[in-house]
């Protein structure tokens, strides 16, 4: 068992670890962080991890990295219950569960082709954020995305 | 009263307490809209952005105008316009606010009129941006319902496409404010979306559903039709046997309520027979006429025109 551990949680020197991220997000998240093969840092991802309090859960480590507001918004609405750890130089320098923004600009396409918002016109998409579960609502044409909320990712 | 809005966007920006200032004020006017003059918005323009087809809302808009002593600006065809060679709604809405006092608009794109509002330095009036909102349309009919029968303790049915008609979405937010008894009458293939017969429980309305619009007849106060659209049946029988499980004729009219009205909001096909319409329960042609009066109010409500 300790030799899995080892492997799972290779301690970092500098960067983050997505912690809790909802099972089967992972490679969500890595969109998310735009990173693709040609990345490179070190990047760490576990899927499916036994979690006491999730059942299972995915986690993510990224080497000499840490987040903008923005993909910490973008995580929230894939996996609301995710953790963030700053590593710096081998310690937690800080840990902190992501929040959802109440609303969202210019992060998220509008599932309505009809919508004002996919159209040449200069308007960026916003969406107000309800919690349990995560909805987000376009206020230009008022259509929810319940479901899939990582496929209209921006 | 203060109005918190300049826009008019949607039914949903309004609280019972504007519906009935407006309504009351529209009351003020429709001595007015049945022919006269008055010089409240003399020296007002009112520009008309029409990107789709429109007979009620556009005509009924100029009358209002001019019966106020306003002018009207129209964008005539598009073909005539900078739209064929491009311009952004957003450019537009920039340069025809600096043309007019206010602007009335129907754009085929959902939210459009709300983009609108951002760019303009004027009030835009929603005339209906595709699928969404239709505000001006709901005002008229609860004018009418309010005018023609009554809106508090009301037993309304609306009947036909409930699941696309953006009409029926606003009036029936709208109806929720006033407690309404709302029975949804329609083929299961156009159901009320579920969200929105949760939204209207939540607001305080009594729904219920039926597929059988005979059974409903002679329990309401208003009987509002609407038209079912050819193009939401694949297959062009089962279109025939629910459009004509929905037409209202004078054999439908024997166990009616008294008073009970029948609305429409126009244009029909064929789900009122015209011998309907000389029936004391018709009401669907007054209640397009009552769009002159309502728009009257909202124009002089967004020109900032005491009444």
């Amino acid at each position: 068992m300790s030799a899995e551990k080892e492997l799972r949680v290779r301690p970092i020197r500098n960067g983050t670890v997505i912690d809790r991220i909802l099972a089967g997000q992972a490679m969500n998240v890595l969109k998310i962080l735009r990173i693709k093969g040609a990345y490179s840092e070190v990047v760490t991802m576990a899927m499916n991890v036994p979690s006491k309090a999730l059942g299972q859960k995915d986690i993510v480590k990224i080497e000499n990295r840490e987040l903008e507001e923005k993909e910490l918004d973008k995580i929230s609405l894939i996996s609301p219950g995710a953790t963030i750890n700053i590593i710096r130089d081998f310690e937690v320098a800080d840990k902190y569960q992501v929040e959802l923004p109440e609303m969202v600009e210019g992060m998220v396409k509008c599932i309505n082709p009809n919508c004002i918002s996919n159209t040449k016109e200069p308007v960026t998409s916003k969406f107000e954020v309800k919690k349990d579960p995560v909805q987000l609502r376009c206020i230009y044409c008022e259509n929810i995305i319940m479901e899939n909320i990582a496929e209209h990712l921006l | 009263m203060r109005f918190k809005r300049r826009h008019i966007i949607s039914m949903k920006d309004f609280t019972r307490e504007e519906i009935d200032y407006i309504l009351d004020r529209a009351a003020k006017l429709e001595p007015l809209a049945r022919g006269g003059r008055s010089d409240l918005l003399a020296g007002k323009i009112l520009a008309l952005l029409f990107y789709e087809p429109s007979t009620r809302t556009r005509m009924s808009f100029e009358t209002a105008m001019l019966r106020l002593g306003g002018s009207v600006l129209n964008l005539g065809s598009k073909e005539a316009t900078s739209i064929v060679k491009g311009e952004t709604l957003a450019d537009m809405i920039r340069v025809v606010s600096t043309y007019s006092d206010a602007i009335v608009q129907r754009h085929p794109s959902e939210g459009s009129a709300l983009m609108a509002a951002e760019f303009s330095s004027v009030p835009i009036i929603n005339g209906g941006d595709g699928a969404g909102h239709h505000p001006t349309q709901t005002l008229l009919d609860l004018y009418t319902i309010r005018k023609e029968s009554h809106l508090d303790n009301l037993d309304i049915a609306i009947v036909g496409d409930l699941k696309y008609g953006r009409t029926v979405h606003s009036l029936t937010y709208a109806l929720s404010l006033y407690g309404a008894n709302i029975t949804l009458v329609s083929p299961p293939q156009l159901n009320m979306p579920d969200q929105i017969k949760a939204d209207l429980k939540a607001r305080g309305a009594r729904v219920s559903e039926t597929e059988n619009l005979e059974e409903v007849l002679d329990s309401i106060d208003v009987l509002y039709m609407t038209r079912i659209q050819k193009e939401r049946f694949p297959d062009p029988t089962e279109y025939k046997k629910v459009a004509g499980a929905y037409k209202i004729t004078t054999e439908h009219l024997g166990n009616v309520r008294d008073n009970m009205i029948i609305m429409h909001p126009l244009p029909r096909v064929n789900e009122i027979d015209s011998f309907v319409d000389t029936s004391s329960h018709a009401r669907y042609f007054e209640q397009s006429f009552y769009g002159v009066p309502i728009r009257m109010a909202l124009l002089t409500i967004v020109m900032g025109v005491e009444v």
